[in-house]
């Protein structure tokens, strides 16, 4: 349920640099801890770009594994389930995300007319 | 016409956690410290704040409450004579599930700041959306209730991950429950490996001293929770 605001904060952020240009696609980073499901947030932004500059563009999504790192015994490994304990030494208190809470507009694709690209 | 790929590279919710530093800013110049707190509908979060928000010593309490319509919470806060603003995200906001910075930025003129030592922000009933959207809080709080079931750490952990204290609420009701609480304590550790948690009851009082203790902290500067 949270796409529908995550895609209101794409296309905001996606707005804010598109400078007006017509966008015609979007990558985005999304880590697996976010919890995103991938065809509801494409549903979503669908329908929140709509009147924007984003109205139309395909949404990328590369999903990045939830890995963990622990600094007891520098082990780092992925995870399918929210188990921040490690599997090595069965620390808890010293478990770091290594990856997988992104939430980044990598990259967009914008479309320039030859007048502003010769300025 | 030809196509550019523009790399960006920025977090999509930068934008929010931006106005939520301003916000922050806002508070800390004001001398109030703030609580973000939060939980899924019916959790008991109106009902654990009609026990301290009156009679916290030496903090002054004041509560933003967050409601999609309506303000039956804030009428019930109000009654105990503390300042209480209501924030409802339906008619400005197209009835949003949570708040956000901007949301709670719209809200500060109306904020009693010079009166209050510790704003409570009520937030819209929701264990998913809340969790991802920082409103310029010193601290997160969640209530989890025992009827909701032990599972709930693993189902949320953006939310259960995403707070400093963990208030286990409706513990009267275990004797009626086959909840078992060490199997949702072993649950919470494993997303949010010792997080602080206080079990309570709205309902007996159980544990409220403790939950008022762990408020006044942030309330007075005293050995604040990070």
């Amino acid at each position: 349920m949270h796409e529908l605001s995550l895609s209101g904060a794409i296309v905001n952020t996606v707005v804010k640099h598109a400078a007006g240009r017509p966008v015609s696609v979007v990558s985005m980073r999304i880590g697996a801890l976010r919890q995103v499901v991938p065809d509801t947030l494409e549903f979503y932004f669908g329908f929140v770009s709509k009147g924007t500059v984003c109205e139309g563009a395909r949404l990328e999504q590369e999903l990045i594994p939830a890995r963990l790192r622990c600094a007891t015994c520098e082990r780092e490994w992925e995870i399918a389930l929210p188990i921040f304990m490690c599997p090595g030494c069965g620390s808890a208190g010293r478990v770091e995300v290594a990856s997988g809470e992104e939430f980044e507009v990598e990259s967009i694709e914008v479309e320039e007319t030859e007048c502003i690209a010769q300025r | 016409m030809h196509r550019t790929k523009v790399r960006i590279v920025e977090e999509a919710l930068d934008a929010n956690n931006t106005i939520a530093q301003a916000n922050r800013a806002d508070f800390d110049r004001a001398g109030v410290r703030v609580v973000n707190f939060m939980s899924a509908p019916g959790a008991g979060k109106t009902a654990l704040l009609e026990h301290v928000v009156a009679d916290t010593p030496g903090v002054r309490i004041g509560v933003l409450e967050g409601d999609v319509q309506g303000s039956m919470d804030a009428d019930r806060l109000a009654a105990l004579h503390v300042p209480v603003t209501q924030l409802n995200t339906d008619p400005s906001f197209g009835g949003e599930c949570h708040l956000d910075a901007n949301m709670v930025r719209s809200a500060l003129p109306e904020l009693p700041l010079a009166e209050i030592d510790l704003l409570v922000i009520e937030n819209v009933g929701n264990l998913v959306c809340p969790a991802e959207f920082r409103v310029g809080e010193d601290a997160r709080i969640m209530v989890s209730a025992v009827s909701e079931g032990e599972e709930k750490p693993l189902k949320y952990p953006l939310m259960f991950r995403a707070c400093e204290l963990v208030l286990i609420n409706k513990i009267d009701l275990l004797p009626h429950l086959d909840f078992d609480l060490d199997r949702f304590l072993y649950n919470l550790d494993a997303v949010h490996p010792g997080v602080e948690r206080i079990t309570v009851s709205a309902k007996t009082g159980e544990g409220i001293e403790e939950w008022r203790d762990w408020l006044a902290r942030v309330g007075s500067r005293v050995e604040a929770p990070a």
